[in-house]
């Protein structure tokens, strides 16, 4: 017999972690359609909006971090949504489920996976925001940069979590985005008055606050999604 | 076939101090109303190869899928080597290894980096010199850095093999694993098998090939009405014989 650490031990479930992001990362990059797709379906949903808002500028700029925030938050439903197809071709699912240790690091490195995807997706989406809508993306740093950073972090973190839970479902495509968006509203309120704080300079102080508030939210979420995964993904 | 009443009567291999590979007892479940297992007692020892027989939807992957973690059952429980399948599922899967219907491999990575994946998991070093290896060993070396996409069911399958040599788990559990397989395939997974048990493991297998595995099989059971049965013999693939109670 092979002799195998034990199953506890935080260095070795970081190791697992990894190995399923790292896993996850290559197939994703080898089938570059999938994170293309995303990115392509960001840039349409962006353009539409600014045509839906007409041309003044000012009602523009006012809209811009809403649709910014909406704009992210669609095109990760199907960046969630691939995350676990990917294991359930071949039935991978219940392979990786049998692997030794905590479930956790399951959890753990699918997040880290598709935060590189949203941040990605976001790469082109915040500088496209600026041009279409005449946000003032430069001029809001580094603020701007924290309220993103929190934002996706939990916005994942949710995203991760409910697909596993929808994942077995037939209809996964739908039951995602109905599980997920009733539990983003606090997110997505901290995140666009934030985003807005910013971008308007922060002149009244109030970005702090909505920065706190998101910090809040990934706590609890984060820990009640590590918690909870092991139950949502088994049986 | 005629089947008789079951009873706990036949003894396994237990040892005290080097508990046996797998221990089911009074092992029920049911989809919906309908009950799949009905307390069912079952001990794969040291060196032992159990070949489960059964008709389709008998419950011979729910068996296995219990043996495995992946599903609680509703009644009973059982142990690894002593430790609890039920308390201790993350422990237990230390100790197992599987090997399905379907290979379970990452189509757009290669069967070294599948390789490396699945070593990954197992908390244990991936070293390229380890890799190459178990792909020498599986016939594969020459696709080392191919992706599983364009490989057929049967190389495919021996990448799923390679997974179990990287282990070598103290049990095996094995779903129709001749499937797809040519005779030097159907070999390489006797070989497999041989090689758990020359480490003190055990296998057991879910299967309607009971030729394939006649030279590694030591007992034939077959799962009918919820319950294990006695009955089959590996050296005649014909069909099992229904015989004495099984435990």
């Amino acid at each position: 017999m092979t002799d195998r650490p034990v199953t506890g031990g935080l260095r070795v479930e970081a190791r697992r972690a990894m190995a399923v992001a790292w896993k996850d990362l290559l197939a994703e990059g080898r089938a570059r359609s999938n994170v293309l797709a995303v990115i392509l379906f960001a840039g349409t949903a962006l353009l539409l909006f600014a045509f839906a808002f007409g041309p003044d500028a000012q009602d523009l700029r006012d809209a811009g971090a809403g649709v910014i925030w909406l704009t992210i938050l669609l095109s990760g439903i199907l960046v969630f949504n691939r995350s676990y197809q990917l294991e359930l071709e071949g039935g991978g699912l219940e392979a990786l489920l049998t692997y030794p240790g905590s479930r956790r690091a399951i959890f753990v490195g699918k997040l880290l996976a598709n935060l590189v995807i949203v941040l990605l997706v976001e790469a082109v989406v915040l500088p496209l925001a600026a041009i279409l809508f005449h946000v003032p993306l430069l001029g809001a740093l580094p603020g701007l940069a924290v309220i993103v950073a929190l934002g996706t972090f939990g916005f994942v973190t949710l995203g991760t979590f409910y697909a596993a839970m929808s994942s077995r479902s037939r209809a996964s495509d739908v039951l995602l985005p109905l599980l997920l968006f009733p539990m983003l509203v606090p997110l997505l309120l901290a995140a666009v008055q934030g985003t807005t704080a910013f971008m308007e300079g922060d002149a009244m102080g109030d970005g702090g606050g909505w920065i706190r508030m998101l910090v809040a939210f990934n706590l609890i979420f984060f820990s009640a999604a590590l918690w909870a995964f092991e139950y949502v993904i088994g049986e | 076939m005629t089947l008789q009443q079951p009873t706990s009567s036949q003894t396994a291999s237990a040892d005290l101090a080097f508990p046996p590979p797998l221990e089911l007892e009074g092992v029920a479940h049911r989809f919906g109303r309908r009950w799949i297992l009905r307390g069912l007692d079952l001990t794969v020892g040291r060196g032992e190869v159990v070949a489960i027989m059964g008709a389709n939807g008998a419950g011979k992957t729910t068996l296995l899928r219990i043996a495995a973690t992946l599903l609680r059952p509703l009644r009973g429980g059982g142990r690894v080597r002593g430790v609890n399948l039920v308390d201790q599922a993350g422990s237990v899967r230390e100790l197992v290894g599987t090997l399905g219907h379907s290979p379970a491999l990452y189509e757009d990575l290669t069967p070294a980096e599948n390789l490396r994946f699945s070593l990954l998991m197992q908390g244990m070093e991936p070293e390229p010199d380890r890799i190459t290896s178990i792909l020498e060993t599986v016939g594969l070396a020459a696709h080392a850095e191919t992706r599983v996409r364009t490989f057929s069911a049967g190389m495919r399958r021996r990448v799923a093999v390679g997974r179990v040599l990287a282990s070598l788990p103290h049990l095996l559990l094995m779903d129709e694993p001749y499937a797809s397989l040519d005779p030097s395939g159907v070999a390489l997974v006797n070989e497999t098998i041989q090689k758990v048990l020359a480490g003190g493991g055990g296998v057991l297998l879910a299967t309607h090939d009971l030729h394939s595995g006649a030279e590694v099989t030591t007992r034939v059971l077959t799962l009918a009405k919820g319950r294990l049965w006695e009955g089959g013999d590996p050296a005649q693939p014909a069909g099992p014989a229904p015989g004495s109670p099984a435990r």
